[in-house]
């Protein structure tokens, strides 16, 4: 009884239900983008190369000497996985010209560790990281998720990525001072093969923090007539909430003899009000099969945020108030050079390849709205603007096994 | 409602036939053939050939500047590590 009715309805041509077609449709388009995106997986990312590098590196520019080592290992573990470990201490003295002005000179040290894991599987590449630093006022620790992929023969990858990080801010001298913080980014990155001598690359990043954003340390300035400087410093006031989107833009060409020139263009803009563009341009050159050397130049601009000033014209005078220098309108130009050698301990040797290197930039910063205030003879507000200048070089040595 | 039918028929012929080309992307020819692309594997063309020096240079700014992210070096470019 059962079966008849089965065929008898088989044979009778019953009316589709409304929509069972477009459902039909848009299962079966689903199926081809699944299918499709399943076989242009086939092609693959590749795990990175595995390396040790020992690096100093050094930092000296505007009242700050900042220096310490950074030792990174990486290796393969079989055809699938490759772990690495990056140890990096930061030991600061001196005294910027916030310190100088509000506090006295520090010395302090900032400890960075960080773990690794990449996988390759089903020829996607994911990338695992967790992160802790660590300081006698500061704690943060951040895990990193990252996903690339190659398409289209190789010619274009794709990487995405997800950072969540939290901090605790201390202050020192105040035991009960405690804020935290957290912050998540978001990335997507593209590179195209354009040619067999170029690639451009395209890399977006929104970043968004909550929580206690301020420097426990900075301070704003205000007009009191009755101080005998004619200001004074309070608390700064951020908001406590941050949303940034950056953009940037990256061209690498191969020249016709074994040398390459790349640029670099970003722009980034926040909640706050910042808004910046860098760009960057670089020639590296090649003598020998031994030497590389690069030159380069950097030039990075930004507007303040809005709730920047220089000098507020009375105490708490608005809800939020910075005196950051980071927050403020200012340019900087850096002009850097990279030497690099290569060499091999020997043919039969278990390192494929040792390099050293050594990489200087000296950077300018001009100031558009800080100003000096340690230039006590000039009168309030009318100070000189802030500029200072810094070296930043890296010494390391990476081997390639 | 037939013709309806019909041309939906006919668009879902197509976008299969796109799709599974597509899928088929061991016939894509890609215009930068893999033995072309010694220049492209060299390290004088990678944004972030020294991963240690480039992380600390990044952080050397960013800790001085308001701008943040999108450091470059998306990852990857030729699949010919």
């Amino acid at each position: 009884m059962g079966q008849e009715a089965v065929v008898a309805a088989t044979k009778q041509k019953l009316p589709s239900p409304p929509g069972t077609v477009r459902r039909l449709i848009i299962r079966l388009i689903i199926a081809c983008i699944i299918l499709g995106l399943l076989t242009w997986q086939a092609f693959a990312a590749v795990l990175p190369q595995d390396r040790s590098d020992a690096m100093y590196h050094s930092y000296q520019g505007g009242g700050m000497s900042i220096d310490g080592p950074s030792i990174l290992l990486r290796k393969k573990i079989g055809n699938h996985v490759s772990v690495s470990a990056n140890y990096y201490v930061d030991t600061i003295s001196g005294a910027s010209i916030d310190v100088l002005a509000t506090a006295s000179p520090y010395a302090e040290e900032r400890t960075e560790n960080s773990v690794g894991v990449d996988f390759l599987h089903n020829k996607t590449l994911m990338s695992l990281n967790y992160t802790t630093s660590s300081e006698n006022d500061f704690e943060a620790e951040s895990i990193h998720f990252g996903v690339s992929q190659d398409f289209f023969g190789d010619l274009t990858t794709l990487t995405l990525g997800y950072s969540k990080g939290n901090d605790e801010v201390g202050k020192t001298g105040d035991d009960s001072f405690l804020e935290l913080a957290e912050r998540q980014n978001y990335q997507f990155g593209i590179t195209q093969v354009i040619t067999k001598n170029m690639i451009l690359g395209l890399s977006v990043e929104n970043i968004s923090d909550q929580g206690y954003l301020n420097n426990p340390y900075r301070s704003v300035r205000f007009l009191d007539a009755s101080s005998a400087r004619g200001y004074r410093f309070e608390t700064e006031v951020y908001p406590n909430t941050r949303r940034s989107n950056a953009a940037s833009v990256t061209a690498n060409y191969y020249l016709p003899y074994r040398a390459s020139v790349y640029g670099e263009a970003k722009v980034f803009s926040d909640s706050w009000g910042i808004q910046a563009n860098t760009f960057k341009l670089g020639y590296i050159h090649t003598f020998g099969e031994d030497w590389i050397v690069e030159l380069r130049a950097r030039q990075y601009q930004q507007d303040k945020a809005d709730f920047y000033q220089d000098l507020y014209s009375r105490s708490a005078e608005f809800n939020f108030r910075a005196r950051d220098k980071e927050m403020s309108t200012f340019n900087n130009l850096s002009l850097g050079l990279s030497v690099t050698y290569e060499f091999q301990f020997s043919a039969a040797n278990f390192f494929k390849k040792s390099t050293v290197n050594l990489d200087f930039d000296r950077v300018n910063f001009d100031y558009d709205d800080f100003r000096n205030v340690l230039a006590v003879e000039t009168p309030v507000g009318e100070e000189p603007l802030y500029q200072f200048s810094a070296n930043i070089t890296r010494l390391y040595v990476s081997i390639f096994y | 409602m037939k013709a309806i039918k019909s041309k939906q028929l006919r668009l879902l012929a197509a976008i299969m036939i796109l799709g599974l080309a597509s899928g088929c992307s061991s016939t894509f020819e890609p215009w930068v053939k893999p033995y072309e692309r010694d220049n492209l594997a060299d390290p004088i063309m990678s944004m972030n050939r020294n991963p240690v020096s480039m992380s600390y240079t990044n952080h050397a700014y960013q800790a001085r500047e308001g701008a943040r992210g999108a450091e470059g070096g998306a990852g990857g470019g030729c699949g010919c590590n």
